[in-house]
């Protein structure tokens, strides 16, 4: 296959950054094209220094490069400037491994990890030369599929198309590259159809044109029913078990670009079950299945020989709910100390223990900043979303951490959740104020800092708050405009506080997005239309654009942007992703979010890792099981375990008792 | 390799060096750095043969060793030609001048040779630049040590082009190729043949130097630079490939460790 590169490079000199388009990463792997019998494009659909350091799309680059017979290149979206020239001159996508272009491939896995990049799925699609609408595509074009968290909700661009994958991508593409292999040996019967028909029937993926959507007068689904013979009712989720098996990547991509995140990551574990209720990625990922320490040690090092990176991140949900997380960290800790190897944990909670950990991570070095994620302003409000952190919690955490030399605190949090008031959001400045109090008498000096930084809620489907009312554009701006004048404006205060916010508009679209239909997608086209691209970035979002284009596409429709974000859905409504199984109970979905709204004040739900299960149904629903403490170390566990035994009545999400045959990761020391 | 700025160029020799696993000295402080220093690098999107820097270690290397270990942990289009001890002399101060190829698509022979020898025929070639700190304006002429034109190398190449060579000095602020193609591509605003281009131009640093040994432009590269005997600056294998950034010669100095 030609490719585009001589073509490409006189106009690199042309254009921003063209470094990024140049590929050559270390790491990066060119196969022969004639020799491979499928060929899979990976794209991330942002700019290269976004997704290049995608942990999924390295995953999946090195499961797949790793089939004999299997090709797998990866392709970014180009910044608008590439973009006109490229139209100019007529060359398409390519990827940034052999510049080969996008349509000649056999598959073209893009995953979403937000929904804001759905106009630049568009861009690419019409670079490549592919019909933007599935329908039209022919046996000449690639299956486009989608993967990632916006996938389980594929329905706002399911035009566009041919398949989406829900869940973990590892066994997933392979099962579907086989499928793809036997369809080719088998002389391609039934054509696109006949192959897409072998994907939804025997591959896990869902083909939205298998199933007709029908709607009711007011707007709300009709139905969703599958029209053709053998498709499921309902499609599933992709569930890894046995992370020790899949130490990937082991060959991390390094590029020459300059990228966002400049490091070695390893997952420590994947899924999380702190069930607050506002997550989508603690509800779509479950179980939770950590790695052992040996996996973790044995990827550090490989990781670091293979790329000759100084960093490490820790990654996960909530990485220091890994049960032997302490040991993971002491055990880098000791083998990397005097080497400046930077270890960092990016994702913990707010917990004294985790300042420890953090100090234990950064022995010897800089101190600089550390983050924690209240979420919501007042203890009321944590509540409602089950962030189980008092402002008591918080205060204590902040003294550890000042007293032990860290400078500044970062402190997230989000604006128009659910019963949310103007009270619970000025609270923050409250906060943020004893923060700064509570940090200079203990550090006895005037120059630390806290970070307030602030963004728009939007519920998200598999979520307890998949029902709930958005809040509006106009109040989560005029909250977050009012919180600013409090931070800013408070004496003595002012100047060791910063505040960083996204407004209400992006939230706004982000929600019409995430929880929208089939027909969002004609928005989103005339969106992309009229010039939308990179929509993550503020510098590029429109807000007016989009409601125009939503106004225009929607005209006819009784329903509006907002009829898709600031109205509360009712239990008996047919919400798009109901065919879509993410193995929550819906039932334990809607009493979670009766529980989080209950006038008497929000019931908590606790963690299952620690404690007996609360039936959100994934387990069994899935054949999966909690797998942590992987060495059974004893010890090792930082909670109180609530007694533990079989539970008969839950059958294997109890995460405890008897060894089970699930390998390395069954065991549980369960003392307390 | 040409459109990696020189930050990309450092991080990628610092992983390098750290994955070549090489015993690299680092700075004392809070956040300690790698002792790498570099002469002055090429800019973005111009290509070179002849990169040169400056690393410490905290224990003595075998600098054959060391160059065959970066080039195994080197992206490709990275590759080190050669690596030596700096010993007691100045290093990268040597540096004097470099000599720079420029690949002009679609100029005429004839237009090509007009601006050059306006060019040399001139006492003084005012350019300006713009910069984040305002306009300056440089002498171009007076940095151009030599300047002609490569036909047999030119005709080699595919399509209507022209390629020139020019020795230029290291001076402050710097007078890049681009400044002199600017002037070049000026005189024909006074009525003189064309310069124009078909496409942005490929320029390419082949070799620095001291000044002694740079006289003759077409000399390629093959004088190393002065005060370091034991060094023989090859022309890079990788020459051939447009889009190689090789860094030259590298001296491995032994140091006490910062700690």
């Amino acid at each position: 296959m030609e490719s585009v590169w001589s073509r490409l490079e006189p106009l690199l000199p042309r254009v921003s950054k063209p470094v990024q388009y140049i590929g050559g990463e270390l790491n990066s792997r060119v196969k022969d094209w004639e020799s491979a019998q499928v060929r899979w494009a990976l794209m991330y659909p942002d700019a290269y220094e976004v997704g290049l350091p995608n942990q999924g799309l390295q995953i999946l680059y090195e499961v797949l490069n790793g089939q004999d017979g299997v090709l797998a290149e990866r392709t970014y979206c180009v910044w608008p400037d590439l973009e006109a020239l490229m139209r100019e001159h007529g060359i398409p996508q390519f990827t940034v491994d052999a510049h080969r272009p996008v349509g000649a491939f056999d598959l073209l896995g893009v995953s979403f990890a937000t929904e804001m990049g759905y106009t630049n799925l568009l861009t690419a699609l019409d670079l490549a030369g592919l019909p933007l609408t599935a329908a039209d595509r022919d046996d000449s074009h690639p299956l486009v599929l989608a993967g990632g968290h916006a996938a389980f909700n594929p329905e706002p661009i399911a035009e566009f198309l041919d398949g989406a994958v829900l869940g973990d991508g590892e066994q997933a593409v392979l099962a579907i590259t086989s499928l793809v292999c036997e369809w080719k040996d088998a002389g391609r019967p039934g054509g696109r159809d006949g192959l897409l028909l072998r994907l939804a029937t025997d591959g896990g993926v869902y083909v939205p044109r298998f199933y007709d959507v029908s709607y009711l007068t007011d707007g709300r689904i009709g139905s969703v029913r599958p029209n053709r013979p053998g498709v499921p009712g309902a499609v599933a989720k992709h569930t890894l078990m046995d992370l020790d098996d899949w130490a990937y990547p082991s060959k991390p991509l390094v590029p020459v670009a300059e990228t966002v995140h400049e490091r070695y990551s390893v997952e420590v574990f994947r899924g999380c079950t702190r069930g607050c209720r506002f997550c989508q990625a603690g509800m779509i990922t479950r179980p939770v299945r950590e790695r052992s320490q040996a996996t973790i040690t044995s990827m550090v090092e490989k990781g670091l020989a293979a790329s000759g990176f100084s960093e490490v991140g820790l990654l996960s949900l909530s990485s220091s709910d890994h049960s032997e997380i302490h040991e993971i960290a002491r055990g880098l800790a000791d083998q990397y100390e005097g080497t400046n190897t930077g270890l960092s944990l990016p994702s913990t909670r707010v917990d004294s223990f985790n300042v420890t950990l953090a100090d234990e991570l950064t022995r010897g070095g800089k101190r600089s900043g550390l983050t924690f994620a209240p979420e919501g302003g007042s203890d009321r409000m944590r509540k409602v979303i089950n962030k189980m952190v008092t402002e008591e919690d918080l205060i204590a955490s902040v003294t550890t951490a000042y007293s032990s030399g860290w400078r500044q605190v970062k402190l997230y949090f989000m604006c128009g959740l659910p019963t949310e008031t103007d009270e619970d959001v000025m609270a923050i400045a409250g906060l943020a104020r004893r923060v700064i109090k509570t940090g200079r008498e203990v550090s006895g000096r005037r120059d630390i800092r806290a970070v307030v930084s602030i963004g728009g809620f939007v519920p998200k489907p598999h979520t307890p708050f998949q029902w709930a009312a958005q809040c509006d554009t106009a109040t989560v701006s005029a909250r977050l405009r009012a919180l600013g004048a409090a931070l800013r404006s408070d004496p003595g205060y002012g100047r060791s506080i910063g505040f960083r916010y996204h407004d209400g508009e992006s939230a706004t679209i982000e929600g019409l997005l995430s929880r929208g239909d089939r027909r969002v997608a004609r928005v989103i086209r005339a969106a992309w239309e009229d010039g939308a691209r990179f929509d993550g970035w503020s510098e590029h979002f429109s807000f007016d654009r989009w409601l125009a284009a939503a106004d225009r596409a929607l005209d006819g429709e009784p329903v509006d942007v907002a009829w898709y974000t600031s109205r509360e859905r009712g239990y008996e409504e047919i919400l798009p992703w109901d065919h879509l199984d993410a193995g929550l109970d819906r039932d334990w979905l809607w009493q979670d979010w009766q529980d989080a709204i209950a006038p008497g004040g929000a019931a908590e739900v606790e963690d299952c890792r620690w404690t007996p299960c609360f039936e959100c149904g994934v387990c069994p629903a899935m054949g999966t099981e909690i797998q942590t403490s992987p060495m059974g170390m004893p010890g090792s566990r930082r909670l109180p375990v609530v007694a533990v035994g079989p539970a008969p009545a839950v059958g294997p999400a109890s995460a405890v008792g008897p060894a089970s045959a699930a390998g390395p990761a069954s065991a549980i020391a369960g003392e307390a | 390799m040409r459109f990696a700025s020189h930050r990309d160029i450092a991080r990628a020799v610092e992983r390098g060096v750290r994955k070549a696993e090489l015993p690299i000295a680092y700075s004392a402080g809070f956040t300690p750095h790698p002792k790498i220093s570099y002469a002055g690098a090429a800019a973005t999107g111009v290509a070179s043969e002849a990169e040169y820097l400056e690393m410490a270690f905290v224990t003595a290397c075998v600098p054959d060793d060391v160059r065959d270990r970066l080039n195994a942990a080197l992206p490709d289009g990275i590759d080190v030609i050669d690596v030596a001890e700096r010993g007691s002399e100045q290093g990268l101060a040597n540096l004097e001048v470099s000599q720079w190829q420029l690949t002009l698509p679609g100029v005429t022979r004839a237009a090509a040779q007009a601006a050059v020898d306006t060019f040399l025929a001139a006492s003084r070639v005012e350019v300006e630049r713009h910069t984040n700190k305002g306009t300056r304006r440089m002498d171009a002429r007076a940095a151009v040590i030599s300047m002609d034109l490569d036909r047999r190398a030119a005709s080699a190449l595919p399509g209507e082009c022209e390629m020139l060579r020019m020795v230029v000095r290291h001076t402050s602020p710097a007078v890049r190729p681009d400044d002199i193609l600017a002037a070049l591509q000026g005189f024909t605003n006074n009525g003189a043949a064309g310069l124009e281009l078909s496409a942005p131009p490929l320029i390419t640093r082949l070799a620095q130097g001291p000044l002694e040994g740079a006289a003759p432009a077409a000399s390629n590269g093959a004088d190393g630079p002065a005060g370091t005997a034991d060094r023989t600056d090859r022309q890079p294998e990788a020459a051939q490939q447009e889009q190689v950034t090789p860094l030259g010669a590298t001296a491995a100095v032994p140091t006490a460790s910062p700690r």
